[in-house]
């Protein structure tokens, strides 16, 4: 097994969950956006980031509406989700005028 | 395992009740609203109430491209921007968010790649200059120095102003609005202004979703939709929404430090101090409505273009794309001030500028709804200019 990072050692020791993986967002950093007040998705994704890098939340859109679902007693299909944007996935500015369909994978 | 209860949260606006009576109620819930609720509640104005249909900074202000310049064609829109960023820039100290609003003053390039823009540069300088706006008239070799990734072929020349940059749209909209809370406003999101309630010419009350609030200031900041609420005073004003998309890349080290501009070819580029570049373009096609779909035509026009003006950038991928309304005037200034129906106030028409002129816009509505003299003049922004034919033409937009 690989050693840990010390970044990883100090989430351990903290018990740090990770939440959005592209920008870094944590559950703590989330629940305490809630217990301030926060209450909707949207709001939370525009304050931490979560959501909005590379892979736009494939991961941890499911996961912050768990947590508000939670927060707030309700079923998850009861919170409103973030909005989709294009692109599906992400594309080279160079590829879009080249036609390089390589980027759609 | 600590479980966040709802309970937890009584703290937040929503939950509680629409107050039944306020002394100004503000319509929208954008960053020119949460200012003027702000600048109103440290004035000590009274109850000030603001009104979001949806959640704070879900419309125009959520969208925008972000920047804050003072590099501009009349003395009017000089002096509101010169107080914008000296607002900006103390911004994280004076509203106690605890978060920063990520100002960053890199600096705007605009480039002019036409004779005639050249010489309206010229012109913009000098009276930049005699308002003591730090700007500079660049040879196309000195702007390829401030940005070494500009493409500087049929580029005529630049101009640079160190102190322009941009901020982050969502924590200035919630810095504001935690602010003006702690000095006692409430913001109610969730909560549709349904109708303005008049007697004899006078504003009595606004009906919501949630209940009626009777009072005697009602402050139209609701961006786009200025033109709606307006109407429930049965004032027109004129004033139509505009779609303008925007795409924002992955992130990458910092490698441009001030936003790159051109009104001829409509284009408008920064790196944000996370990393990606944001990006957008005006389409002199497009026609007025309340449209915000994004477009493949759109990403495909913005490679071509950013491609050709910072070539490495055509390496990066697209992560997102979307769009915002412009609210546009006829004359792209702002409507600011009173109106013929008494107590109802506007705070709109700012044609794509909005995000940057919110500061100053929140202390000078303050001031006007005070009765205090503002410390910029602007009559000269007020509703009447259209009817008088006095308007106040801005030569350098986006």
């Amino acid at each position: 097994m690989n050693k840990k990072t010390d970044r990883e050692e100090a989430m351990d020791a903290a018990e740090i969950t990770v939440v959005c993986r592209c920008e870094d967002v944590t559950l703590e950093e989330i629940r305490d956006l809630i217990r301030e007040g926060y209450t909707t998705a949207e709001e939370i994704k525009r304050i931490t980031r979560c959501g909005m890098g590379p892979c736009q939340g494939r991961t941890c859109r499911e996961l912050l509406l768990a947590e508000l679902a939670r927060a707030s007693g309700r079923k998850i299909d009861e919170v409103a989700p973030t909005k989709y944007r294009p692109p599906a996935k992400p594309i080279r500015l160079g590829g879009i005028i080249e036609g390089d369909s390589s980027d759609l994978g | 395992m600590i479980a966040v209860t709802w309970a937890e949260t009584v703290s937040s606006a929503v939950s509680e009740q629409l107050p039944k009576t306020a002394d100004a109620v503000v319509i929208g819930g954008g960053v020119v609203g949460t200012s003027i609720a702000y600048h109103l509640a440290k004035k000590g104005f009274g109850s000030v109430v603001l009104l979001e249909r949806s959640y704070l900074a879900c419309g125009s202000t959520g969208r925008c491209g972000a920047g804050v310049r003072q590099q501009w064609g009349t003395r009017l829109n000089c002096l509101l921007s010169i107080a914008s960023v000296r607002a900006f820039e103390r911004m994280d100290e004076e509203l106690g968010y605890g978060r920063s609003i990520e100002f960053k003053q890199g600096g705007y390039l605009l480039i002019a790649y036409t004779r005639r823009e050249m010489e309206q540069f010229t012109k913009n300088v000098e009276l930049q200059l005699s308002l003591d706006i730090p700007v500079s008239l660049l040879t196309p070799r000195e702007a390829g120095k401030i940005v070494p990734i500009l493409n500087t072929d049929d580029i005529y020349c630049a101009t640079f102003c160190p102190t322009d940059g941009h901020a982050n749209p969502f924590h200035v909209t919630y810095a504001y609005a935690t602010a003006g809370r702690r000095l006692g406003a409430k913001i109610h999101t969730f909560t549709d202004a349904c109708e303005i309630l008049t007697e004899s010419g006078k504003v009595e009350g606004v009906r919501t979703n949630k209940g009626t609030i009777s009072t005697k200031v009602v402050i139209n900041a609701a961006g786009p939709y200025s033109g709606v609420v307006a109407r429930m005073t049965g004032l027109d004003i004129p004033f139509y929404p505009e779609r303008h998309q925007i795409l924002v890349t992955e992130p990458v080290e910092p490698v441009l430090g001030p936003m790159v501009m051109s009104f001829s070819r409509r284009y408008y580029c920064q790196q944000t101090p996370h990393g990606s570049f944001i990006m957008g373009m005006g389409d002199p096609k497009e026609k007025p409505g309340f449209l915000t779909s994004s477009t493949w035509e759109f990403l495909v026009e913005m490679a071509e273009e950013i491609t050709k003006v910072l070539p490495p950038i055509g390496e990066l991928s697209v992560v997102r794309q979307w769009a915002g309304l412009y609210d546009m005037t006829p004359d792209a200034h702002p409507i600011l001030g009173g109106t013929p129906v008494d107590g109802f106030y506007l705070a709109c028409g700012f044609s794509g500028h909005g995000f940057m002129l919110a500061p100053v816009t929140g202390e000078l509505i303050s001031e006007i709804v005070c009765d205090e003299e503002p410390s910029i003049d602007i009559h000269g922004l007020d509703l009447g200019r259209f009817e008088r034919g006095e308007l106040v033409i801005e030569p350098s937009v986006v």
